[in-house]
């Protein structure tokens, strides 16, 4: 096993176990933890497997090895970041829902204080 | 026949009491059956306090919602309270009260649902700036390509909605710029529009929520949102 091999092996399974403890102590909910996951389970599997790169790039065409990885995070990068900005615009609706139900039931609460 | 006044109000504080009391004076004097509804829209200012002490419906929301969540705010009240028809002025000063009136013949008279007062066909009063005018003429022109309408003045604010209407927009309303999307979800629901000719005046507090920079983020916005609310409602339709 070479040294950069042992690095990157280190570091996901800490980042694997940084996750898991984000999800434990309820920071992080497990629903959004899914994709967070499957990316560090990829690249300690491939941190084992050091031929896995070159042999997936083979087989779907790609000259370059680290084009791969590229491509593949950017996408996933993207699909993340689709799925944050519907997140937020859930919440905002349902924000604005709660905003007006208070107001108007502050109003009823008041008018009834005042009879 | 109950009538709610919806005024929207963001940091309002020089204006609201003299919009308020306008309308209640044209109440009084019409012996109309109206009740204001003021909606301060988590104003940072001292608007709070003034409408408090107003002969009004106070209605503070906790959060910033924008002037679409705002009105809308006041769209359920209305609703939920058995309201017939709902006029909205905006907190400015810039609609009297005294216009009232054309708005609700339209509506009561002539059964339409939805009744937009408009400062362009007769060319009285407050014209407003050369840049909105030209934005207002993109909407026309917008609104005309997708529901085959003409509106010459689609984002005023000055309007009268009945209950029929009030339904719909209990559950949806734009919250940004929602006057001209607002017209597309009318029309798409097949509510009856008639605009009739009203007299605005200049601001007298408060800014437009439109600034100068931001009439290009504007005019992007609303397209969007004009082209997606039309996309959604046909869908839903499936026609």
């Amino acid at each position: 096993m070479e040294k950069i091999q042992i690095i990157t092996i280190g570091l996901s399974l800490l980042f694997l176990i940084f996750v898991v403890r984000l999800i434990i102590t309820g920071k992080l909910r497990e629903e959004y933890s899914i994709v967070w996951i499957i990316s560090t389970t990829i690249l300690v599997v491939f941190s084992f497997w050091r031929k896995g790169l070159d042999v997936v790039s083979h087989i779907m065409g790609i000259y370059s090895p680290p084009n791969l990885v590229f491509t593949v995070a950017i996408f996933m990068i993207f699909i993340y970041l689709l799925h944050l900005s519907l997140i937020v615009s859930k919440l905002q609706s349902q924000n604005k829902q709660m905003g007006q139900e208070f107001a108007l039931l502050k109003q009823k609460l008041e008018k009834n204080k005042d009879e | 026949m109950k009538i709610a006044v919806i005024v929207p109000a963001y940091n309002e504080e020089n204006a609201i009491a003299s919009v308020v009391s306008d309308i209640n004076n044209y109440a009084k004097s019409t012996a109309l059956n109206i009740t204001v509804i003021v909606v301060n829209d988590c104003s940072t200012d001292n608007t709070k306090n003034i409408i408090a002490k107003l002969k009004c419906v106070a209605l503070n929301l906790p959060i910033n919602l924008g002037i679409g969540g705002a009105v809308q705010t006041g769209y359920k009240y209305a609703y939920e309270n058995n309201f017939d028809y709902a006029i909205q002025i905006d907190g400015d000063g810039q609609h009297p009260a005294s216009e009232i009136s054309k708005l609700l013949a339209a509506a009561v008279h002539e059964g339409f649902d939805v009744v937009i007062g408009s400062r362009f066909i007769a060319k009285e009063g407050f014209q407003s700036s050369a840049i909105r005018r030209f934005g207002i003429q993109y909407f026309k022109w917008l609104n005309r390509f997708l529901v085959n309408i003409i509106i010459h003045d689609c984002t005023s604010g000055y309007r009268l909605i009945n209950r029929k209407a009030l339904k719909i927009v209990k559950n949806y309303y734009p919250d940004e710029y929602p006057e001209p999307e607002s017209i597309i979800v009318y029309s798409l629901n097949r509510l009856k529009i008639k605009e009739v000719p009203v007299i605005m005046k200049e601001r007298q507090g408060g800014v437009s929520s439109i600034g100068t920079f931001s009439s290009f983020y504007y005019m992007l916005k609303v397209t969007l949102a004009i082209l997606f609310t039309f996309l959604r409602i046909k869908f839903k339709k499936g026609n």
